[in-house]
């Protein structure tokens, strides 16, 4: 599904990530975790293709350049980042930014867009079994939100949207422990054998919830280690100075 | 790009910016004594209304052209405009909509303001008002039923001239200030509207200007009555063709409620901005002024501005009526070179009278927008509250924006609030949108339309998806 080969990531002239490499195959789950500063959400924001950086190295997604493709082109083809600060949009209605994206991406895959009927029933399905309060979605987009309430509406846009490729940038920070649940539960359930994940963390804490397929653990812009999920416990025993 | 693209790639722009070529009727270039006089007679109006004229035109001698506001602009010939054009076929003015030059028909049927019969927009009555004469007017005669006159105004000062007398410039005197007495010297058409006491107008009233005509200034009047326990909703569009000229719109609104009568005033304003680089566009210099006449009263105005080159205007109330309440609701978008002087004044007069102001500005490109406000509380005026919100946006760092709220108080009983907020669209907030699936103008239009939300919400229905989709196309390409 996605092939990442010596990717190389440069801001403001200050190399970021330094030759990666990595592999994802459909329904993969892959963790990477790094200390502070070691270029995780730059990884994320790379991928997704946010502006700002200079980037060298080959990214195939779905046998297509990935780099090639705008921002929103890689929404459309199935790539979801759900934020590490989901971004606050005064006077927009949580609930008619979803169908706006959601209509969004089904029109760039030539699909049947829906109406206000069926969003609303797809989102109720979905906020329910997210155990989600729906009285959210009539506010503003995380305005006033609290930050669990946001990590949670991410997990739901992300559930609406199903995505092919759902990359998590440091989803568990900031969430106690109920909330934490909740959203591992939302992931879980996504989980399939076409959708994949990288979950990018500071802590094993969430692969308690999350047991993922593959742990890879990134320190100054390269991956140094990869291995299966016991990799979390060790380094979560260890710290990560024993591998720099 | 050849000649032809470009034209298709400036016509995608602003869609409106056709021309209709017919046959016109124009008064000789120039403002003088015989100009004014022409038009009073090609309007057949009777004497007092042309001795009004001259009485604003001896005035107008004496006034200055302000100065003072932000947008500046290069001096106008007042002797090089024409005051007066309309087309031929109205010279003597047909009786119904089937001897109604089919040229204009089709005009108003590209601009989606069909005006036959069968094809009229559902519960919308709409004077069509093309240059200096009101073209059509539909529904009159099921608005009449319910005593309702809604007519041109030049229909009104021949058949009901005890109302136009008794309350045209009652609001606006004639001697009011430069551009409001240029328009009561050589105003041409506009609207009329009265409701009767007690009725509430079932219908939205609207008026539709065109301007189409080169080298002419449109100079409309509209005069708006709501008797006693009245109440009336009316809106205002306004298009013009794409030319390299600048071209002047100073038109005079005046809006009349009485006890307990309410008026809910909403503008449309999609003038011709002028291109990329700033040639051409319309100058809106626009006087509109409620009164609140009698006690509890209520006028709103709601205005969404995002045409012309310079919009220079300020929706007023001045509330008279005890318990009267006055609310002002704007958007102003300026994007590329245009250029917005706006707000509203809060006259407060009577006792426990409220006024609440919203206003929305945006500036994108090489714009400049301004919001200009008075809140003026009289001595006798106890108890009156004020709250005003004005929150400006930028995109980019080459417009400005700017606050200049007035607050005369002369009354300790009153309660005033101002709130202020400037902000950028970040780009996080884009890479936010983007990352969902929306393209960069998705995006922007996303998030201006929830800036702009609680005054959208003001708009009747109908006008208000049209709104959205114009301040999302009003900033297209704003963003890079």
């Amino acid at each position: 599904m996605l092939k990442i080969k010596n990717l190389k990531a440069k801001i403001d002239n200050k190399e970021i990530l330094k030759g990666l490499n990595l592999e994802i195959k459909p329904g993969e789950v892959h963790a990477i975790m790094g200390p502070n500063g070691s270029g995780k959400s730059t990884l994320s924001n790379v991928l997704s293709g946010k502006k700002g950086y200079t980037v060298s190295g080959d990214v195939t997604y779905l046998n297509e350049n990935l780099l090639d493709l705008e921002i929103e082109e890689r929404a459309h083809k199935g790539i979801f980042l759900a934020f590490q600060y989901p971004l606050e949009i005064p006077g927009v209605n949580t609930n008619i930014f979803l169908k706006t994206s959601l209509n969004a991406i089904k029109k760039a895959k030539g699909e049947k867009e829906l109406d206000a009927i069926e969003f609303l029933k797809l989102v109720k399905q979905k906020a329910g079994e997210l155990k989600f309060d729906e009285k959210i979605l009539s506010r503003q987009l995380n305005v006033g939100f609290s930050g669990g309430e946001k990590k949670k509406n991410e997990i739901l846009q992300m559930s609406i949207l199903n995505p092919k490729l759902s990359i998590l940038d440091e989803t568990d920070s900031g969430l106690d422990i109920d909330a934490l649940k909740i959203v591992s539960e939302g992931v879980n359930a996504l989980r399939s054998k076409e959708s994949s994940f990288l979950i990018i963390t500071h802590y094993q804490r969430l692969l308690e919830y999350i047991k993922p397929d593959f742990v890879h653990v990134l320190i100054n812009g390269q991956i140094v280690k990869s291995g299966g999920s016991e990799l979390a416990l060790e380094l979560e025993n260890k710290g990560y100075e024993s591998l720099s | 790009m050849d000649a032809r693209e470009k034209e298709i790639e400036k016509l995608k722009d602003y869609k409106y910016g056709f021309s209709t070529d017919i046959e016109n009727t124009r008064a000789p270039k120039g403002l003088n004594e015989e100009v004014i006089k022409f038009i009073s007679n090609i309007k057949k109006e009777p004497k007092w209304m042309l001795d009004w004229r001259l009485k604003a035109f001896e005035r107008l001698k004496q006034l200055k052209e302000p100065n003072w506001q932000k947008p500046k602009y290069p001096k106008i010939d007042y002797q090089d405009l024409y005051y007066y054009s309309a087309p031929k076929s109205m010279d003597d003015k047909p009786k119904s909509l089937d001897e109604l030059d089919p040229k204009l028909l089709e005009t108003y049927k590209k601009l989606g303001i069909p005006l036959q019969e069968q094809a009229r927009l559902n519960g919308i009555a709409v004077d069509a008002v093309f240059d200096s004469v009101s073209v059509a007017t539909t529904f009159k005669g099921e608005l009449n039923k319910k005593g309702i006159i809604f007519c041109s105004m030049s229909e009104a000062i021949r058949e009901h001239p005890e109302l136009v007398k008794k309350y045209l410039g009652s609001v606006i005197p004639l001697s009011d200030h430069y551009f409001a007495t240029l328009n009561s010297a050589v105003f041409t058409d506009g609207s009329f509207v009265y409701i009767p006491e007690g009725v509430r107008c079932p219908m939205e009233l609207s008026t539709y200007f065109r301007i189409n005509a080169t080298e002419t200034g449109q100079f409309e009047r509209t005069l708006i009555i709501a008797d006693k326990g009245s109440y009336v909703s009316y809106l205002e569009g306004c298009t013009a063709p794409m030319r390299d000229e600048n071209q002047l719109h100073a038109a005079n609104v005046e809006l009349i409620a009485l006890d307990d009568a309410e008026i809910k005033y909403s503008t449309v304003q999609n003038w011709y901005p002028g291109d990329k680089n700033g040639v051409g566009g319309i100058y809106n210099f626009v006087t509109k002024r409620g009164l609140c006449k009698g006690k509890n009263s209520k006028i709103s105005w709601t205005q969404v501005e995002t045409g012309s080159a310079i919009t220079w205007k300020y929706p007023s109330c001045i509330l008279k009526g005890d318990n009267s309440v006055g609310e002002f609701y704007s958007i102003a978008i300026t994007n590329n070179h245009q250029k917005a002087d706006t707000g509203t004044k809060m006259i407060h007069l009577g006792k426990n009278t409220k006024s609440k102001i919203i206003s929305k500005g945006i500036s994108a490109g090489f714009a400049d927008n301004t919001y200009r406000g008075l809140v003026d509380i009289a001595r006798n005026a106890d108890n009156a509250r004020n709250f005003t919100q004005c929150d400006s946006l930028l995109m980019g760092n080459k417009c400005g924006a700017h606050t200049v709220p007035y607050i005369k108080n002369k009354n300790s009983s009153s309660n005033i609030e101002h709130e202020a907020t400037t902000s950028k669209i970040s780009e996080e907030q884009l890479f936010y949108c983007n990352q969902r699936g929306l393209n960069q103008e998705e995006a922007v239009s996303l998030i201006v339309n929830g800036f702009c939300k609680e005054v959208l919400q003001q708009l009747p229905m109908e006008f208000a998806v049209e709104a959205q989709k114009l301040v999302g196309i009003s900033l297209e390409g704003s963003v890079g």
